[in-house]
């Protein structure tokens, strides 16, 4: 199957298709069509994980035009493991979705395979304006779901996203533009044999165009000064598309330990260009969200604050950038993703229990279903914040033992420890103020829906998952780094052979 | 030639942010919609500025004469297109606000006065 590394990218868009076609047939017509699609992106993300598992890259040049000039498609573990992630996310995602909420609104299930169809082309991609393109994709169609379902909120929230959004889009055409006008390639492989064979004074105008791009892919992964929109979008937005929304951040993820582990080991003025901020803003992040975490007033709020914090931690990662780093990030990154989007759906079903409260930190008559709520608000909660013996736990011990021993190891052990504890204290804080039983109120009126219902128990079930496949899971996540960090593979088969060009005037 | 280019997309970007940071919704989509234009501009410069031959080449090239690089203009093409369709949908999302809170302002007015 040598389409196989395009698969991803046309199911969804296909499924999309479909149903708009199938409009009228009925909201169940969407739903098997929107279902089938997701669970065979699935299935096809177990094929690339097992298809790349020996080391092999594949790519695909579409109508085998060769690569610098044409499109190409580019699977390695990296860009698999990504895929795996986002569809492990998006099944329980969509089962949420048919929970009842996609009847708020029209077409809430073609724009959710179209963001599913953005979200693996721009992990599978192999050059930066399909990035572009895909980013693009994933965008247009998170903006309509984040309105999804109305309300004055979301309209607004809606608008701030989008429009920040759109400036970060052209930031990014900018940065491309500087970056064709300077390297004079925007294929990922080629631009690294470019990097290395750029003449000294061409170099500061191509070190401002890399420095453009990583300000975009931190202001997606929402890293400290460009990341204050993510809280008030993702609180917004109803439950199945915030779980969603936890892999959208870790794109701008990817796409930095991408270019960092691809590009920019190939010269030396690009080898330092993420690193000395990188790791400041990370830290950054992980304090400002874990106050954040401390001081929001809503579940929804405080879940939104917990995903900035992870990012902050894997943006640390890719900062420090060493092979056992690189290899706890990609344990920690499918545990923290599976987990934010876990506890998104698990605060809209808590908000759907408790009525009029909704999601607000507040007392108010005990929810109806309270055990079940409980027992996995304690588990979700022990999970995110890193205590034994879940994976949170064991993802940060392995992003601990891999810090070095400097100062900055020194600082990562501070907030990544620090975080963990206040994380922990205002989970069980907030726990307590919605579980415990308040005599004085009276109960709440059951709303008749089962507890927990089969998208959160999916959901809930990669937990043990993920700890009992925590072996296999780091052994994986070490192969992934090691690849990544290896480059050869990725390089030879993106960009097969040098090509003679004239020198650029 | 090169010194009206730059000029321009720099008054276009300044005139953008300008926009882009003010209240009124209706202005904040002009300022995309301008800074769309100069970061389309920008792509297109990209390519050099120089008077050579459209990169079609029939028969023989002539020797000596580098043709147009085709590339930024298949780029321009398709950030074009994507900028037009996200500026629709934002104007639809504008207009929707301006329906669920009354007021133009991208905050949908001042809490106090709500």
């Amino acid at each position: 199957m040598i389409h196989l590394p395009l698969l991803p990218v046309l199911v969804p868009l296909a499924a999309a298709v479909l149903q708009l076609a199938l409009h009228r047939a009925g909201m169940g017509a969407a739903r098997g069509i929107g279902l089938a699609s997701t669970g065979l992106v699935a299935l096809l993300a177990a094929a690339l994980l097992w298809t790349t598992r020996e080391g092999a890259v594949f790519a695909v040049a579409l109508g085998n035009w060769p690569a610098p000039f044409g499109i190409i498609f580019v699977a390695d573990r990296l860009a698999a493991t990504m895929v795996a992630v986002t569809a492990a996310v998006a099944l329980p995602a969509l089962l949420a979705a048919t929970e009842g909420m996609d009847r708020l609104g029209r077409h809430l299930h073609p724009f959710f395979q179209i963001q599913l169809a953005g979200l693996n082309g721009a992990f599978l991609t192999g050059d930066l304006f399909n990035l572009f393109v895909f980013f693009e994709v994933l965008l247009i169609a998170s903006y309509a779901l984040l309105v999804h379902g109305n309300g004055g909120a979301r309209v607004r929230a809606g608008l701030h996203y989008v429009v920040l959004n759109l400036a970060g889009s052209l930031l990014f055409l900018v940065a491309l533009g500087l970056l064709y006008g300077t390297l004079g390639t925007l294929n990922i492989a080629d631009l690294a044999s470019r990097v290395a064979a750029l003449p000294e004074e061409s170099e500061a105008p191509a070190r401002a165009a890399f420095a453009l791009l990583l300000a975009v892919f931190a202001f997606k992964a929402a890293l400290l000064p460009l990341g204050f929109w993510l809280p008030h979008a993702y609180g917004a937005a109803a439950a199945p598309v915030a779980a969603l929304f936890a892999v959208l951040t870790k794109v701008g993820i990817y796409a930095m330990l991408r270019l960092s582990t691809a590009v920019f080991p190939a010269a030396d003025w690009t080898a330092g260009l993420l690193t000395p901020w990188l790791m400041t803003v990370a830290l950054g992040t992980v304090v400002v969200a874990t106050l954040g975490v401390l001081a929001a007033r809503r579940l929804g709020a405080m879940v939104a604050h917990l995903l900035l914090l992870s990012t902050g931690m894997l943006a640390a990662a890719v900062a420090e950038g060493s092979p056992p780093m690189l290899a706890a990030m990609l344990y920690y990154l499918p545990h923290t993703t599976l987990v934010s989007a876990a506890l998104f759906l698990l605060v809209g079903r808590i908000a759907a229990a408790r009525g009029e409260a909704g999601d607000r930190i507040a007392h108010a008559p005990r929810p109806g279903a309270w055990p079940a709520l409980g027992a996995a608000w304690l588990v979700l909660g022990i999970a995110v914040t890193g205590l034994p013996p879940l994976s949170g736990f064991l993802g940060k011990v392995m992003l601990l033992s891999a810090a070095p021993a400097d100062a900055t190891g020194a600082a990562i052990w501070v907030s990544f420890i620090l975080s963990g504890f206040v994380g922990a204290l205002a989970m069980a804080r907030a726990g307590s103020v919605v579980f415990w039983e308040r005599p004085d109120l009276p109960p709440a009126a059951p709303t008749g829906m089962p507890a927990l219902g089969p998208a959160l128990v999916l959901a809930l079930g990669f937990v043990p998952l993920l700890v009992l496949g925590a072996a296999p899971l780091s052994v994986h996540a070490r192969a992934v780094a090691e690849q990544a960090a290896a480059r050869q593979a990725y390089l030879a088969a993106a960009a097969p052979g040098p090509v003679a060009r004239e020198r650029r005037p | 030639m090169e010194l009206v280019l730059a000029t321009g997309i720099g008054g276009l970007v300044a005139t953008g942010v300008w926009l882009l940071l003010r209240e009124r919704a209706f202005s904040v989509v002009l300022g995309l919609a301008l800074l769309s234009y100069a970061a389309n501009l920008f792509i297109f410069a990209g390519g050099r500025l120089a008077p050579v031959p459209p990169p079609l080449v029939l028969g023989e090239v002539a020797s000596g004469a580098t043709p147009a690089d085709p590339l930024p203009q298949a780029l321009v093409l398709t950030a074009i297109v994507i900028s037009f369709g996200t500026t629709a949908f934002l104007v639809a999302l504008a207009l929707r606000a301006i329906g669920e809170s009354g007021t133009d302002s991208v905050d949908g007015g001042r809490e106090e006065e709500r």
